[in-house]
């Protein structure tokens, strides 16, 4: 009796749960589906979930009209340098903080945090100035500086709290047995902290592929990444939904699926490992 | 163990990146705290000049500034409430046992990994535009009059599309912190004849205080300064009736050149954030402490 109860129960959760699920989820299933409709029927009334005739033509088109390919390079050139310079700038510090902590790290890590606190505006008008006076603007290496700068913090913290895991009884032997800084790190370290290493990069280039204050502030056509791309269908001409839903598509794909992947990492990252 | 030539070589390794966001702290902001006294316009270059508190006077009396204020802090509270109360509840759901965990958990986590600029856009003419949108048509297949929802309550519509793509990320750390609950405690109330409601109320909540610390936090960061989905949906408007801080600072420095102006406000923008963490930092020191 107890057990058909509980059954019972789990099979009401499971319809609960999948239709908020599925709302929740709405947008992201009719922007897909719609990226395969003609305009014409994106947006007939009565609207068709799936019996339409189904066609590519939207992919091929974006590609044509806008060269949707370069912006997507923008977006991977720009996402994969700020994390990878960020890496090499933080993987030192957060080893010297987790395992040469001194009294004033957990002041550092903290001013670092505080750092995020910073609204963006607040430092808008002199980045715009300098990158024009510099000819940064609109081009990908000045928005590999800047998201490197914004995620550094998150890097840092990330890792610290990854290599913290790391024993250091483990370095301590390595030291004993002779092994000199340089051999330590690249032997014994750097085994124990890939998994780590790798959580952050995959979380960092979630936040620089979908950063929407600098890339849409500091570019404008040249070195565009998809979300100033996609913004530029805020104001368009004649029929787009199908259109707009086919580069849509391709510019969430990508991080969809890596998100997915890293759903654990996001929270301990995003919550600076308060949350694990 | 720490010497002094691994304590210097631990300076040396954490040299780069103090200094790089020393640097990044301080050498913008002073600029903009410069600017802010300045008479300057990018479109009459050479004619700049020290004014004072001019251009502050100017914000502060500036009716647009105060309608910022207050959008503002209706995003940031209107966003909180739904993403809080939401993602409790939606985690205490996902907690319980039921078929394909998993997946639903992957349809909820989704939109937090869409950008913004499409998941604005998305909404605004899929679902919220007035003809061709889904809403519009769901509103006439019942016979309603369809409702312009970004002419008639942008700001609420705003907040409903940050919102979306805020919930899940609070869901997530909710239930990652409802998972880590000790079932053991869980069993020992229920033998001790405590109801659902007294679980929640004095085991369950009480747990989740640091998450919900944590998910109040982080919010508050990111919707302190959301621009994106203004951007592409109301451009600040009708009016100024979605224009928050941000976006009025951006509007000055960028679409009217006002490099004084809008410096003043980028200032006033970093005290309100200023004011704002230190509220959060003293709330959420105490519970991350205890």
């Amino acid at each position: 009796m107890a057990r058909n109860v509980s059954s019972q129960r789990k099979i009401v959760n499971t319809v609960v749960a999948w239709t908020i699920g599925i709302l929740i989820f709405f947008p992201i299933l009719w922007t897909f589906l719609t990226s395969f409709k003609t305009e014409a029927q994106a947006i007939a009334s009565p609207p068709s979930l799936l019996f339409f005739d189904w066609t590519f033509e939207n992919y091929f088109e974006v590609q044509a009209r806008s060269d949707y390919f370069k912006h997507f390079m923008n977006s991977v050139a720009i996402s994969f340098g700020s994390t990878l310079l960020g890496l090499i700038i933080a993987i030192p510090a957060a080893w010297a903080m987790a395992f040469a902590p001194t009294p004033k790290t957990k002041d550092v890590l903290m001013w670092m945090l505080s750092t995020k606190m910073m609204p963006p505006v607040g430092v808008l008008v002199p980045m715009y100035l300098l990158f024009r006076n510099t000819g940064l603007l609109d081009t990908r290496i000045g928005l590999v500086m800047i998201l490197t700068l914004i995620n550094l913090p998150i890097i840092v913290w990330m890792l610290y709290t990854y290599f913290k895991e790391i024993p250091g009884e483990i370095l301590e032997a390595a030291r004993m047995d002779g092994a000199s800084l340089a051999k330590e790190i690249i032997y014994v370290l750097t085994p124990m902290a890939v998994p780590g290493i790798a959580s952050t990069l995959l979380l960092n280039i979630i936040l620089a592929w979908n950063e929407a204050f600098w890339t849409l502030n500091l570019t404008a056509s040249k070195a565009a990444p998809l979300t100033a791309f996609i913004a530029s269908y805020s104001s368009p001409e004649g029929l787009f939904y199908a259109k707009l839903s086919a580069a849509s598509t391709m510019a969430i794909a990508p991080i969809l699926i890596l998100g997915w992947f890293s759903q654990k990492q996001l929270v301990r990252g995003l919550t600076f490992g308060a949350v694990k | 163990m720490a010497t002094l030539h691994t304590r210097s070589a631990a300076r040396a390794m954490m040299a780069p990146s103090v200094v790089l966001l020393l640097a990044w702290m301080v050498v913008p902001l002073a600029m903009t705290i410069y600017f802010s006294f300045l008479r300057y316009n990018l479109l009459m270059p050479g004619m700049e000049e020290w004014v004072g508190f001019d251009n502050y006077r100017y914000f502060l009396t500036d009716p647009a500034f105060f309608q910022a204020i207050f959008n503002t802090l209706a995003i940031v509270l209107g966003v909180l409430l739904i993403t809080v109360l939401g993602g409790i509840g939606l985690a205490l759901l996902l907690d319980q046992p039921m078929f394909g965990q998993g997946i639903v958990r992957i349809l909820v986590i989704a939109p937090f990994l869409i950008m913004p600029t499409v998941a604005a856009l998305v909404w605004k003419n899929m679902f919220m535009n007035p003809v061709n949108g889904l809403f519009a048509y769901l509103a006439r297949s019942v016979g309603l009059p369809p409702f312009d929802f970004l002419n008639n309550a942008p700001l609420l519509s705003i907040i409903l599309i940050v919102a979306w793509q805020w919930l899940p990320f609070a869901t997530l750390i909710l239930l990652t912190a409802l998972q880590s609950l000790d079932e053991e405690q869980k069993e020992a109330a229920q033998m001790d004849g405590a109801g659902a409601w007294s679980r929640f109320t004095y085991l369950t909540l009480p747990h989740l205080s640091r998450a919900i610390t944590v998910v109040i936090l982080i919010h508050t960061i990111f919707l302190l300064s959301v621009f994106a989905e203004i951007l592409v949906t109301t451009n600040g408007g009708p009016g100024t009736q979605s224009t928050n801080l941000t976006f009025l600072v951006y509007a000055q420095a960028l679409l009217q050149f006002d490099v004084g102006g809008a410096s003043a406000g980028g200032i006033i923008a970093v005290i309100l954030a200023n004011i704002v963490a230190f509220f959060l930092m003293r709330m959420i020191g105490k519970t991350l402490e205890a």
